[in-house]
């Protein structure tokens, strides 16, 4: 059945190496993918794996050794900052922990306002900017008149990823990377970021492509599931496909380690102590 | 910010090595404006007089004499003059003359007045008295003339056309003078130098000169270090190895070295106190840079630089404000060791004769220079020396205790 | 009726901060556990389990400062005692404690076996390295780890490795209680895996008598509890066992804990995962009342009246709210919680 959803994102043969001679390590080794338009998209893997590696590349945060990456079918050229701008403008992130990825000396509203002017706005009154931030903040269930001129630390931690949900909702860009987006929340607050995050991809059609270790909620939220170990993708398809009928020995095993509530959590499984691990 | 300057005046060592501090400030500038004299005047005729309070003899004799009655005068003036020592060298010289010793009592001053007047003589020759020894008693016999007489002064004044002398008053024994009427009193708490300056005045102006060398060669040293470790941290590649190269040169070059070099190629007429504050600050930035260097690059790969790039600003806007508020807390306490490692070297540089000329103004290293060359030391002239070392020891102590207890509020980690 | 290893009653220990504010971060705790019997306490970061860990073992330094309450190991009451009898004597041979990310406990410039003898060392001056080299050995074998473990650097070994290292080494004494706080949140699923089977098998072997085990994942906690504890700033408010907590919870707050769990099986994504607004309290100054109150979607004016106490059912059940459980159940039908 042909595909009829048009490709987003992609890769091809994309690798990342680190050091020379001796001492490189292959953090990500010739790696294919495609993500869809409007496709939520999880990338599975333990610490060590490379994802981490691989969201950089793909947000052209650090370079690629080999391989290419191609946006909306074109190749991707960011070789000038001209170029780079333009790419953000399409392709943005939300990172494991909301603290630090506030400059804690600026306050909150600088943040919003980075995001206006990134889109040209840099030129309105400051009444439509007040009313755009406050809209943002509104989406994400903050009130703008509580928050502003506050500082990062005055802020839960709940509070302080909504806002880096805000900031994506004022740029809109095509594809959102949430590295481990709520592995530093509280359980109970985990919801809400899900259900934003969907929402957003709802309204504007956004691809999300999630990075983390965890596979039950890679399961509870994505279309698609790639797992990745050691820098390379061993498996991906559907999220029912991977995590209900996984094929590889590794996808098995991930899955079989992870505590179960409803099924038996089979403890025999542990694997034999092998020197060195 | 407000808790952060808060925690800061919490923290005991900071606060006693800023109050140390502030205290010395404070003495540089109220001091000059109370006592107005030229630090570098000579007002001695004769090196390293004694602390002490210098009474104008001339106008402690016009002024209004007032009878005090003390019982412990006669005791005094004699004990002045006739000290313990004397006494003993006395004995001495009549036991070597062949008084028998138990006529000799040194405690009974009239007794051995006596004794010494029937016996003394100039010319007899002691076996085994040297020249010096003769002449020492010689000056001392004539030293205790009139000791235990209890006769007026006579003050005579010249009359011009005859010669002759006129009696223009007395002097009792019994007269005092109060010391805020006489005219001319000179507190010198240090007495003098080698040239005859007054040693707390320059002092306090060397200090000043000092302060303000440490703080131009630490400020230029910080701005260099962190400019260089900024952008070889941040920029990295060939940026980074072009800096890293230049610094590991300066840090093979002993840099007191280089400084005294550098500070004898200018020659004695172009170095002025700026300059060589100058020269300090070029030399001395390795240990900043290297140290800013590792900082940013610790902090280039956060989060929050990321999200700014994502933002689309620029590598300037990145590092001014992403980086550098972030290292500020580092860098205030680099300034602090540079402005103190600044005055260590000027006191050097100019204890080996090469700070700044010599003729414009005093500073530390300088008064240190120029005790040691009068051999202030050697003479037992302390106060030519000694308060300098405090005053240097002091400005580094209460600046490295405020460097301490910055590092505490910085680094919980490290505080007790 | 089993024996009873660890009771603990209205206990209360409170930080004093450098301001000299007071933090209460455990208010009047009580549990009981027997012997043969895991514990489980779970709650989110800053409910006070860490603190409550501590607290347990007695030994209090500042700024963590003990305020009232009895801890029972085995009989013997230990409350306020001197923190250094409770090191000579308790420590390891009663109660032993393994903190988070325990593997850092491990010097990296020394082999295990030193680890080893500088422990029990400490505990009995007079063991020869010989009879300290057997004890581990014997200890590591029937836990399914290597000896030649013994024999390494921790560099060498596995962040898993080295936890259940220093898992064993916690247990060398044979202490009858082991409290091991968030034991395996560093590691991967594969290592965790390892670390569980491990502490399960530490009772079955007869190392310890009874487990207290603390951590945010509930399903971790589910496998491994028999009883499950939930605390909320600093107090317990559901009791239960491991089945009836996680599936019938009753309290508002284990109710939207329960149901934020994200498992990967069959039927979560058709499950809409409940979120609870708002944040924990500040433990400087909690509210009057129920703690919970101020997030609670079935709050009354009562709540924040007065102190609200442990409801207990039949069988060890209890949670701390003043709606009766079948207020609590119908309203949770209703709300289609």
């Amino acid at each position: 059945m042909p595909d009829k959803r048009k490709v987003c994102l992609s890769g091809s043969g994309l690798t990342k190496v680190f050091g020379f001679g001796r001492q490189k390590t292959v953090a990500v080794d010739h790696v294919d993918f495609s993500f869809y338009e409007g496709e939520v998209v999880s990338i599975v893997g333990e610490s060590g794996s490379g994802k981490t590696t691989l969201a950089k590349m793909l947000l052209g945060l650090i370079g690629t050794t080999e391989g290419e990456v191609y946006f909306q079918g074109k190749k991707r050229d960011i070789s000038t900052q001209k170029k780079r701008l333009e790419y953000w403008r399409n392709i943005q992130a939300i990172f494991q922990d909301p603290f630090s990825s506030y400059n804690i000396f600026h306050k909150i509203d600088a943040v919003l306002l980075d995001c206006i002017n990134m889109r040209g706005g840099r030129k309105l009154p400051h009444a439509k900017k007040a009313e755009m931030m406050a809209h943002a903040c509104s989406f994400v269930n903050l009130k703008f008149e509580e928050l502003t001129n506050k500082y990062p630390f005055e802020l839960s931690g709940g509070q302080q990823q909504r806002l880096m949900i805000a900031r994506i909702f004022l740029l809109k860009p095509k594809i959102l990377l949430a590295d481990e987006p709520t592995s530093m929340i509280d359980a109970c607050s985990r919801a809400t970021i899900l259900d934003m995050l969907m929402q957003l991809r709802d309204e504007i059609g956004m691809t999300i492509i999630f990075i983390t270790h965890d596979i039950g909620l890679a399961y509870y939220v994505s279309d698609s599931v790639y797992i990745m170990e050691r820098g390379r993708f061993v498996e991906h398809g559907s999220a029912d496909d991977v995590i209900l009928r996984p094929k590889g020995a590794y996808t098995k095993r991930l899955i079989d380690d992870v505590p179960k509530i409803y099924e038996e959590w089979d403890l025999s499984t542990v694997l034999p102590y092998k020197h060195g691990g | 910010m407000k808790h952060t300057i808060q925690q800061v005046f919490h923290s005991g060592k900071f606060v006693f090595g800023f109050s140390v501090f502030v205290a010395i400030l404070l003495i540089v500038i109220v001091y000059p404006l109370i006592i107005t004299d030229a630090p570098l005047d000579i007002i001695s005729q004769g090196t390293f007089f004694e602390p002490g309070i210098y009474v104008n003899v001339y106008d402690s004799i016009g002024s209004q004499p007032y009878t005090l009655n003390l019982d412990d005068a006669a005791a005094n003036r004699i004990a002045g003059r006739l000290g313990d020592k004397e006494r003993l060298d006395m004995k001495e010289w009549l036991l070597a003359y062949g008084v028998p010793e138990n006529e000799i009592d040194v405690a009974d001053t009239e007794q051995l007045l006596g004794l010494w007047e029937n016996h003394f003589d100039p010319k007899a020759s002691i076996a085994g008295m040297t020249n010096a020894q003769r002449n020492y008693y010689i000056r001392l016999n004539a030293s205790l003339g009139g000791l235990l007489s209890t006769e007026e002064a006579i003050i005579a004044a010249k009359d011009l056309d005859t010669g002759t002398l006129e009696e223009k008053g007395v002097v009792a024994q019994s007269d005092y003078v109060n010391i805020n009427e006489v005219a001319n009193v000179r507190v010198l708490p240090l007495g003098t130098d080698n040239f005859g300056r007054d040693v707390l005045t320059e002092l306090v102006k060397a200090t000043g000169v000092s302060l303000q060398i440490g703080f131009v060669a630490g400020i230029i040293a910080t701005l260099i270090g962190l400019t260089l470790g900024l952008l070889a941290g941040y920029v990295g590649g060939l940026v980074d190895d072009v800096i890293m190269f230049v610094t590991n040169l300066f840090t093979v070059i002993p840099t007191f070295v280089l400084l005294i070099l550098i500070s004898f190629s200018i020659g004695q007429e172009k170095r002025g106190a700026f300059t060589i504050a100058v020269v300090i600050g070029f030399t001395s930035w390795v240990w900043t840079a290297r140290a800013v260097r590792s900082q940013v690059i610790s902090l280039r790969h956060r989060d929050h630089v990321n999200l700014s790039k994502l933002s689309g600003h620029s590598i300037a806007y990145i590092i001014v404000a992403d980086i550098l508020p972030y290292i500020a807390s580092y860098v205030v306490m680099a300034l602090i060791l540079q402005i103190s490692s600044g005055i260590l070297a000027e006191a050097g540089l100019s204890i080996l004769g090469l700070g700044p000329r010599t003729t414009e103004v005093p500073t530390l290293g300088l008064m240190m220079n120029w005790a040691m060359i009068y051999q202030a030391q050697i003479l037992g002239k302390w106060w030519a020396y000694l308060p300098v070392l405090v005053t240097i020891a002091l400005i580094t102590f209460s600046m490295n205790l405020m460097n301490t207890g910055l590092d505490q509020v910085f680094n919980p980690a490290l505080r007790d | 009726m089993s024996n009873v290893m660890l009771e603990v009653k209205d206990l209360t220990t409170k930080y004093i901060t450098r301001f000299q504010e007071d933090i209460y971060a455990v208010d009047h705790v009580s549990l009981k556990v027997e012997e043969g019997k895991t514990l489980g306490i779970s709650g989110e970061s800053g409910c006070g389990k860490s603190t409550l860990a501590l607290s347990l073992m007695g030994y209090y330094f500042p700024p963590l400062h003990y305020t009232c309450g009895e801890i029972i190991i085995d009989g013997c009451n230990i409350s306020g005692m001197d923190p250094d009898d409770v090191r000579k004597s308790i420590l390891g041979t009663e109660i032993s404690y393994i903190p988070q990310s325990a593997m850092n406990a491990l010097n990296p410039t020394q082999k295990v076996i030193h680890f080893i003898e500088d422990v029990i060392q400490a505990h009995d001056p007079y063991q020869t390295k010989e009879e300290i080299y057997e004890l581990a050995r014997g200890c590591f074998e029937s836990l399914g780890l290597p000896a030649s473990v013994l024999q390494q650097y921790p560099v060498e070994l596995s962040g898993g490795m080295k936890q259940r290292t220093v898992i064993a080494t916690s247990v060398i004494l044979f202490p009858k209680v082991l409290i091991a706080d968030e034991p395996s949140s560093a590691l991967d699923v594969t290592s965790q895996k390892m670390v569980i089977k491990m502490l399960k098998n530490l009772m079955e072997n007869g190392f310890i008598k009874s487990l207290i085990f603390i951590t945010h994942e509930l399903p971790l906690l589910y496998n491994v509890a028999d009883d499950i504890m939930v605390m909320y700033a600093g107090q317990i408010v559901e009791k239960g066992t491991a089945k009836e907590v996680v599936f019938d919870p009753l309290h508002p707050y284990a109710k939207g804990l329960m149901g934020s769990i994200i498992v990967p099986e069959e039927g979560l994504r058709e499950c809409k995962l409940t979120a609870i607004p708002g944040v924990p309290p500040n433990l400087k100054n909690p509210p009057f009342g129920c703690r919970f109150a101020e997030r609670c979607r079935y709050a009354r004016p009562e709540c924040t009246a007065f102190s609200v106490g442990m409801r207990d059912l039949e069988r060890g059940r209890a949670y701390r709210c003043i709606l009766s459980e079948k207020e609590l159940r119908d309203a949770y039908r209703r709300g289609g919680q």
